[in-house]
């Protein structure tokens, strides 16, 4: 029974997981494989074979996130990632956010809105970074819009086919039950539309780590992706490690958020009400 | 004359190569009266009853409908994000909508689900949910589409004794549409057939309340029905 839930797929339903009862084994035997590929990797290290220029030594990164911690770089580079990916999200999920509604909600809203999103995001949003410097410079604002611009289409695209999702069988009882479009949208169709909403928030979320990633590395003074880029001219290859396993780390706890946000907000679903 | 329930002259074609599915349409339902449509699918009872319900248009003929008229549908359709006592209060303002949304669910049994989710209810809780949602608002005409056609049949009957409990404490004018003859001859007092968008069998059903369906008269009434709906029987 404890085999067939280690190899049991990452969507089963959390309802299953949670009948069975809790043993330490699982989550021990999960944990060993990366364990031994660090030891293994640590003593690669100490026996010579793989040099500090190549890759640094677990040791050695933690060494390294330690110094940058006590110095506090780290909290500041950090802060400064942290503030552009959030400036980027609220500006391009309210955009993505705002675009949908409109599109969802009027066939003129549909008409105008829909074509040029569905054409602008077959584009890949990162080539057009080299026009962003153009037009906004090298400081904050490219990298800032560059994640807004990235965020904008998840959401957008989730949120445009949740609304139009909803069940127009649950349009027609509000209408018989007294509900004007003001509540139809308020009672009804946003609150349908939410569960795919908050599936393109975390695309969006995805999105906009990846799009950091990118914008850091221009020209950037501070940051995660600028601490990445000044490690590389002095083949720090352990500083390195430290801002990928940070963004890793930071993509990771923002995620963790938003599912909490969903088991909130969506605590009506049968699969979530019977867990 | 208020109250009543007038239809006339209802015409409905949604193409003009096609017949119309309601063709000149004359309907009348007297405050408190409890009438079953019946018809095959196709015959134009859905149109009808969506019609009087405000959610398709009339665009010939004159349709009366004494206010407010709710709706009980085929399916519940609660709104899963919204609790029970919500879904019922749903369009409702004002500070008493709460405890008029429990008094209405209390009616229908369901006092000790108030704030369950609709997806935690059986088929027969949450149509129970969707009576107590029409009926909240103190109709003065309800209407019910097929609204026990997916129901197991014990549930059904239930719900059978229950709507008539209802009916006869709120005395609103009631159409049942449905398909099933034993169902209407149990609830119904008038009993109407509609065929090819006409209403071609107005029937009184006298039988006493509580009804006995091994009843001779409701046998009768029954194989009249089924006659008339094309469907004939072999003697048993």
């Amino acid at each position: 029974m404890s085999h067939s839930l280690a190899t049991a797929p990452a969507l089963a339903p959390r309802v299953r997981r949670r009948s069975v009862p809790f043993t330490w084994a699982v989550p021990f035997r999960r944990v060993v494989s990366p364990l031994v590929l660090l030891l293994v990797w640590q003593a690669v290290s100490s026996a010579g074979l793989l040099s500090p220029r190549t890759l640094a030594s677990p040791l050695q990164i933690v060494a390294a996130g330690w110094d940058l911690a006590l110095s506090g770089d780290l909290a500041l580079n950090v802060a400064v990632s942290l503030a552009r990916v959030a400036a980027g999200l609220v500006i391009g999920v309210t955009i993505g956010g705002a675009l949908a509604i409109l599109a969802g909600l009027s066939r003129v809203g549909e008409d105008i809105i829909d074509a040029p999103m569905q054409m602008l995001r077959t584009l890949p949003f990162l080539a057009l970074v080299p026009l962003f410097i153009l037009w906004l410079g090298i400081g904050e604002t490219p990298k800032i819009a560059l994640v807004a611009l990235g965020a904008a289409f998840p959401i957008y695209l989730n949120l445009f086919s949740g609304i139009r999702g909803v069940d127009p069988k649950l349009v027609e009882m509000g209408r018989t039950f007294g509900l004007d479009r003001a509540g139809l949208i308020r009672h009804v169709i946003l609150p349908g539309a939410l569960p795919a909403a908050l599936t393109g928030l975390r695309f969006s979320l995805g999105v906009a780590w990846l799009s950091l990633v990118v914008a850091e590395q221009i020209n950037a003074h501070s940051g995660i992706g600028y601490m990445i880029n000044d490690a590389r001219d002095f083949l720090r290859t352990d500083i390195i490690m430290v801002g990928l396993v940070l963004y890793a780390l930071l993509g990771l706890a923002v995620d963790t958020i938003v599912r909490v946000f969903e088991r909130r907000l969506l605590a009506w679903r049968p699969s979530l009400v019977r867990a | 004359m208020t109250g009543t329930t007038r239809v006339r002259q209802l015409t409905r074609q949604f193409a003009a190569d096609r017949p119309p599915v309601l063709d000149r349409l004359d309907l009348d339902i007297a405050p408190g009266e409890f009438v079953a449509l019946l018809g095959a699918s196709g015959s134009g009872k859905t149109t009808l009853l969506r019609t009087l319900a405000g959610l398709d248009p009339a665009p010939a003929g004159t349709v009366e409908i004494p206010q407010p008229a709710s709706v009980v549908f085929q399916q519940p359709l609660l709104l899963p994000w919204k609790s029970v006592w919500q879904n019922v209060a749903l369009g409702q303002h004002g500070a008493d909508s709460r405890p008029r949304a429990e008094a209405a669910l209390r009616e229908v049994g369901l006092a000790h689900r108030l704030d369950a989710w609709p997806g935690t209810l059986s088929g027969g809780e949450a149509q129970r949910a969707a009576l107590a949602r029409a009926l909240v608002r103190e109709p003065a005409l309800l209407l019910l589409d097929e609204p026990f056609a997916a129901l197991d049949a014990l549930t059904r009957l239930r719900m059978h004794e229950l709507i008539i409990d209802l009916w006869s404490r709120h005395r609103p004018a009631t159409l049942l549409v449905t398909h099933d003859v034993d169902e209407a001859v149990a609830l119904a007092d008038r009993l109407l057939v509609l065929e090819h968008g006409r209403i071609t069998l107005d029937l009184p059903n006298p039988q006493p309340r509580p009804r006995d369906r091994a009843h001779p008269g409701f046998a009768a009434l029954r194989e009249r029905l089924l006659n008339q709906l094309g469907v004939h029987q072999h003697a048993a």
